[in-house]
């Protein structure tokens, strides 16, 4: 596979993950509308039409995974194509975030697998399977998101992992918002000064939309479901269709 | 020596149309049967061999550098003459070849000059062809500059990288020719002798510079396209590497060697900071364009801040003795007046040798960003070197040791006396007579292997069909005997001294005797002096390392032997011609507002010097010079 | 000046090096970097010891021969300069200097500090040129050229070639350099022609030199003495994609 065909791939699944990542965290702040707002946004996610749905998932996971293996690749080229390092070894330019894209992506790596087996699989706490978390919306049960996230986000560890990740979600994104047009050929001098800094700025505004919920949760300002009113606690009627 | 300049018939307009014309050729489909060796990767080395191999030659190129783009045509800077007239000042090809007939004093082959006047105009077209990135015009067309000796833009230019950029154009032909395996490109070999089969050049020997390893390499003829010995000073803009070996062999085998005084010293270099100096830098003489080169009237003022100094305590020397051309007088011309100026006690800068060239008229009429965009580089340049910011405190230059038009003797078809051997670009004696003008070089490098000698060779291929001699024939062993046998002497001496010290002491004695004045005193003070350094080099010399694998010291040490004795037949060369002429300056020969006195009774001739054994004096010959078209007459640049 | 000098010592290229340290003194602080190295190589031959091995050759910073990393950065702190151009004024006194060579698996060391750089010299032979035969060229002035794109082409063509940039990136990268290369012919309307064919002749030799991937770091941009910028990789990586997207729908033409 040509070098350049890599650096493509990494660009495009990049790009993918990127976008991905917005529209996740404005999902997740929906968590500050109150438990009904981001029941309502979950269950609309998962009663897309099962191609699209699936569609999604599959275009993130085939992305993630190509975005490894070409990491791997090229890590693994680079270190051969550089058998003997010097014993002084200082860079001129290139900024913290771009030398260690390896170790944000590898912390990054580790926290979706994590991520994904606590909110997805929900098999890291299996209690949030039980009927516990299942709630009624407008006459339909639901899986109860907001429940997951408030009990996910109030073990202060989970909360600190999640913040750590985040940070390293920010550094990378910091040089992978502008690395990427590079890539792909579709920057300049110019526009290089400009996607550097909007690759900074977009990096913050991912970190703290994303940091924003456990924070929130920790501090009470998300508060847990109970203290809304009007919460159908009697709704507790268990589709297992939903169950995933 | 039988010195037959195959000058074609008819009047200069025609001789090379008829030439070409008459020539034989050889047939695409027999091309292939013939391997022609170029050593040099040059200007004129990569254009020759990259046109010879596309026309279906198999050709053999080498060069000492790592990469043939690192010749030094590569540090070139100013630009390259041509004459197509783009800005409708008066310029022709006719002119070109008048001013170069005239800037050479008269010492050069007519019919070569406008032979080469002739090529210039498809060197741009090729160049252009091949993605050179001339400086253009808003218009999207060429733009050309004024350069030193002449009064017409001719001159085309990218930045101040020229060299590189032609340079980067004929390595990008060449590499395609190595990519489709028609030249066989060999690196880091040095060759170190020629080798004659039955009076004809038909192979080298070169050494492996990497390996150690001494190699024989045969072919149907060999060019030589190796450059100019500028660095028998020891101090030159010359590269490091840059020798004579190549050239010196070839006379040692019966090739004449033409004109070894005629040396150009540039005007405008950064002047020398101590004795730690390795080499000197051009700043590039399209400088004068807008400076102006100036020393303070009285001595007393040559340690002031320049920017205090009134403009009435100010000598510009060049100016005030040459109205018409100024500061753009030709090189041989403005540096001598540098010397006198300094000699006079007015020098500016350490060791009495600076003056200064000021660009604050220039930037006070045109804006600093137009000075930075003509000359930016070399701003850079000069500030990396020095220290100093030229856009602000004038510059400090110097003459230096740029240029040898001196070289092999060749024929009109670049062949020299021995047949097989040809010879390009500044290694050749040529086109530039006594003295070079600016911008010239490059373009002589290029014609001859472009246009020139890619018709030339052909002749002589077909005359004596193909068939090249096996390297394991009795020249070639002999041949190598004799390089391994010097190396094996340079080796052994293991004395005191390093080949650098004896470099360096041989470049103060040709500076100072040979240099940019001469004398009959002095030249002979030389004569005494070189063979005894030489022969002390012969036995005080170290060699460190070994002969296998890479060894910079023994590469130079081989050099450094050749100069020591190319130097004495220089000033054997310089102490014959009893006159003045361009860049050979004889003190007893001056007139009396001290310009350069010609003799074209004794002397208008080329002096061809040839081998007569080890140490002994060679022995002149002489191609005499008939100007049909140009008329003998003073130089004036007043 | 008094100088401590650490310097990688290595007799060829299948040998191990190691660093050796030296000392000199009486240095000119107006001397430049090669002279100060040709000071002590000097004094090394007086010891009878073997002078240190190092490229140059035009020692005014175009040739591209020079080729030293020194204290960490290929050729040295100035920007935009090359080892041959940097003046000992720019170290202080008593400083220790670590130099070492090009670091890179294309670019084997020959000896102590001199590497082999003629994988550069394969990519220029797989498509580097503007296939035109001597003779055959139009008027010059026939094509005329947007001064923006001649000055484009000039800034990248002012490439010298010595590989800084692959010593300096951390990835062993070279398409800085083949990215200049190709930006400045494929700009040109001359070497239009053959644009496509030429991007991925150069991209394929690249990358069978065993070269490392460029994760844009933009060390090399930093460290070039010509200071070419990452335009010509974003030119590269942009011409190689249209090359193969038009290979992939019509094969034939390409
Ligand atoms: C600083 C500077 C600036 C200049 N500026 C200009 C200018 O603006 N305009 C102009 O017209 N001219 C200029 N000149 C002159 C011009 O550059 C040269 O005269 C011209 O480039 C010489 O080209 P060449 O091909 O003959 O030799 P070179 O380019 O010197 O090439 C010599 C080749 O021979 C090889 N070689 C040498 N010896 C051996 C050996 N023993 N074995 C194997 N290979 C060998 C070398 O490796 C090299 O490849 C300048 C010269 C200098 C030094
Ligand atoms: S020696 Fe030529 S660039 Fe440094």
């Amino acid at each position: 596979m040509s070098s350049l065909l890599k650096k493509y791939l990494m660009a495009l699944t990049g790009f993918v993950m990127v976008g991905f990542v917005f529209v996740h965290m404005l999902g997740n702040l929906q968590m500050f509308n109150g438990p009904d707002a981001i029941n309502e946004y979950a269950h609309f996610l998962q009663t897309l039409p099962k191609g699209v749905f699936w569609g999604f998932r599959i275009t993130l996971l085939a992305s993630l995974i190509i975005h490894v293996w070409m990491a791997i690749l090229l890590v693994k080229e680079n270190k051969a194509a550089r058998p003997e390092d010097y014993s002084v070894n200082t860079s001129v330019q290139a900024s913290l975030a771009s030398r260690t894209m390896g170790i944000s992506g590898s912390f990054l790596l580790f926290f979706i697998i994590f991520h994904i087996f606590h909110f997805t699989v929900r098999s890291i706490f299996p209690e949030y399977q039980s009927e516990a978390f299942y709630t009624a919306l407008d006459g339909e049960t639901v899986y109860n998101v907001y429940k997951m996230v408030v009990a996910g986000f109030s073990k202060t560890w989970v909360s600190v992992v999640y913040v750590v990740c985040m940070a390293f979600l920010c550094a990378h994104l910091a040089h992978a918002v502008s690395s990427m047009f590079q890539s792909l050929g579709l920057r300049n001098r110019t526009w290089k000064v400009r996607l550097d800094r909007f690759a900074v700025l977009y990096g913050w505004v991912i970190f703290l939309g994303f940091i924003a919920v456990p924070i929130g949760v920790l501090t009470h300002v998300i508060k847990p479901e109970s203290s809304f009113t009007g919460t159908p606690a009697e709704a507790l009627v268990i589709n297992t269709n939903l169950s995933q | 020596m039988k010195l037959d300049a195959k000058i074609p018939e008819g009047p200069i307009q025609e001789k090379w149309e008829n030439h070409k014309a008459s020539v034989k050729l050889v047939n695409p489909a027999n091309r292939r049967k013939y391997h022609v060796i170029i050593v040099g990767s040059g200007l004129a080395g990569a254009s020759a061999a990259a046109t010879l191999a596309e026309q279906g030659y198999n050709v053999s190129c080498f060069c000492y550098q790592d990469s043939p783009r690192r010749a030094h045509s590569i540090a070139a800077q100013g630009g390259i003459n041509a004459a197509k007239n783009y800005h409708s000042d008066g310029d022709s090809v006719y002119r070109l070849f008048y001013d170069t007939v005239k800037g050479g004093d008269f010492r050069a082959r007519e019919a070569n000059v406008y032979r080469l006047a002739q090529e210039s105009v498809n060197i741009i077209d090729q160049c252009v062809a091949q993605g050179v990135p001339f400086a253009r015009e808003y218009g999207g067309y060429l733009a050309n500059r004024s350069f030193g000796g002449a009064q017409v833009s001719r001159t085309f230019y990218a930045r101040g990288q020229t060299g590189q950029q032609l340079l980067l154009g004929a390595y990008s032909a060449l590499s395609r020719q190595i990519g489709l395996g028609q030249v066989k490109m060999y690196n880091r070999h040095e060759m170190l002798d020629l080798v004659l089969v039955d009076g004809h050049a038909k192979g080298i020997i070169a050494r492996n510079l990497v390996t150690g390893e001494v190699e024989r390499w045969s072919g149907d003829a060999v060019v030589l396209a190796t450059g100019g010995y500028g660095n028998v000073f020891f101090l030159s803009t010359n590269a490091q590497g840059c020798n004579v070996t190549a050239a010196y062999r070839a006379y040692k085998r019966g090739a004449g060697f033409a004109n070894p005084c005629y040396t150009q010293i540039h005007p405008t270099c950064i002047p020398q900071h101590g004795d730690q100096q390795s080499k000197l830098t051009l700043m590039s003489e399209s400088l004068r364009n807008d400076g102006r080169v100036w020393v303070p009237k009285r001595a007393e003022d040559c340690q002031k801040n320049p920017n205090i100094i009134a403009e009435q305590d100010r000598d510009y020397y060049l100016e005030r003795k040459y109205p018409s051309f100024g500061n753009l007088a030709p090189r041989d011309i403005s540096s001598r007046a540098a010397k006198e100026a300094c000699d006079d006690g007015r020098s500016i800068a350490h060791g009495g040798q600076g003056v200064y060239l000021d660009f604050s008229d220039a930037i006070n009429r045109l804006g600093e960003s137009v000075i930075r965009e003509r000359y930016g580089n070399l701003f850079e340049m000069y500030e990396r070197i020095t220290g100093d910011n030229a856009y602000k405190t004038p510059m400090k230059i110097y003459p230096a040791v740029h240029y040898t038009m001196g070289g092999l003797w060749v024929d009109y078809n670049l062949m020299s006396n021995v047949p097989g051997l040809f010879v390009l670009g500044e290694a050749n004696f040529s086109d530039h007579g006594a003295n070079r003008l600016g911008a010239s070089a490059l373009m002589q490098g290029l014609a001859d292997g472009y246009f020139v000698l890619p018709n030339t060779l052909p002749d002589y291929l077909a005359r004596v069909g193909a068939g090249r001699p096996s390297v394991n024939s009795e020249p070639f062993n002999q041949a190598e005997a004799s390089v391994k046998g010097r190396m094996d002497k340079l080796m052994s001496i293991q004395g005191k001294r390093s080949a650098r010290s004896f470099h360096m002491e041989l470049g103060k004695i040709m500076w100072e005797y040979c240099g940019m004045a001469r004398n009959e005193a002095g030249l002979k003070k030389a004569l005494e002096r070189i063979p005894a350094l030489r022969e002390e080099f012969w036995q005080d010399v170290r060699v460190p390392g070994q002969k296998e694998g890479l060894n910079p010291e023994l590469e130079r040490a081989g050099r450094v032997a050749d100069f020591l004795e190319f130097a004495e037949m220089m000033c054997y060369d310089a102490l014959d011609r009893d006159e003045s002429c361009g860049g050979h300056f004889r003190t007893e020969h001056q007139t009396d507002d001290g310009e350069a006195k010609r003799d074209d009774e004794r002397f208008a001739h080329v002096s061809v010097w040839e081998h007569t054994g080890e140490g002994a004096r060679p022995e002149k010959h002489v191609e005499p010079l008939h100007y049909e078209e140009v008329h003998f007459a003073t130089r004036s640049y007043k | 000046m008094k100088l401590h000098l650490k310097i990688w010592r290595q007799n060829s290229a299948t040998e191990k090096g190691a660093f050796e340290r030296y000392t000199l003194s009486d240095v000119s602080a107006d001397a430049s970097f090669l002279e100060m190295l040709d000071i002590l190589n000097e004094q090394l031959i007086a010891e009878n010891k073997d002078p240190v091995a190092f490229d140059h050759d035009c020692r005014e910073g175009i040739c591209g021969m020079c080729s030293l990393t020194i204290n960490g950065v290929p050729h040295g702190p100035e920007r935009a300069t090359t080892a041959c151009q940097l003046h000992m004024r720019h170290f202080k006194d008593g400083e220790t200097i670590v130099i070492e060579p090009w670091r890179a698996k294309p670019f084997p060391v020959t000896k102590d500090l001199v590497v082999d750089r003629t994988p550069f010299d394969s990519v220029m032979q797989a498509g580097g040129f503007v296939s035109v035969r001597t003779g055959a060229s139009p008027e010059a002035n026939a094509t005329p050229v947007p001064k923006p794109i001649a000055e484009y082409a000039m800034d990248a063509a002012a490439c010298i070639g010595c590989g800084a940039c692959v010593a300096a990136c951390k990835n062993a990268s070279a398409m800085l350099f083949v990215g200049a290369k190709v930006s400045h012919l494929n700009s040109l309307p001359q070497g239009k022609p053959e644009k496509d064919r030429r991007v991925v002749a150069m991209v394929e030799a690249m990358d069978s030199a065993g070269f490392g991937n460029c994760r844009n770091y933009a060390e090399c941009e930093a460290v070039c003495p010509k200071e070419i910028s990452l335009d010509v990789i974003a030119q590269m990586n942009r011409d190689y994609a249209s090359a193969k997207i038009k290979q992939f729908f019509a094969p034939a033409e390409s």
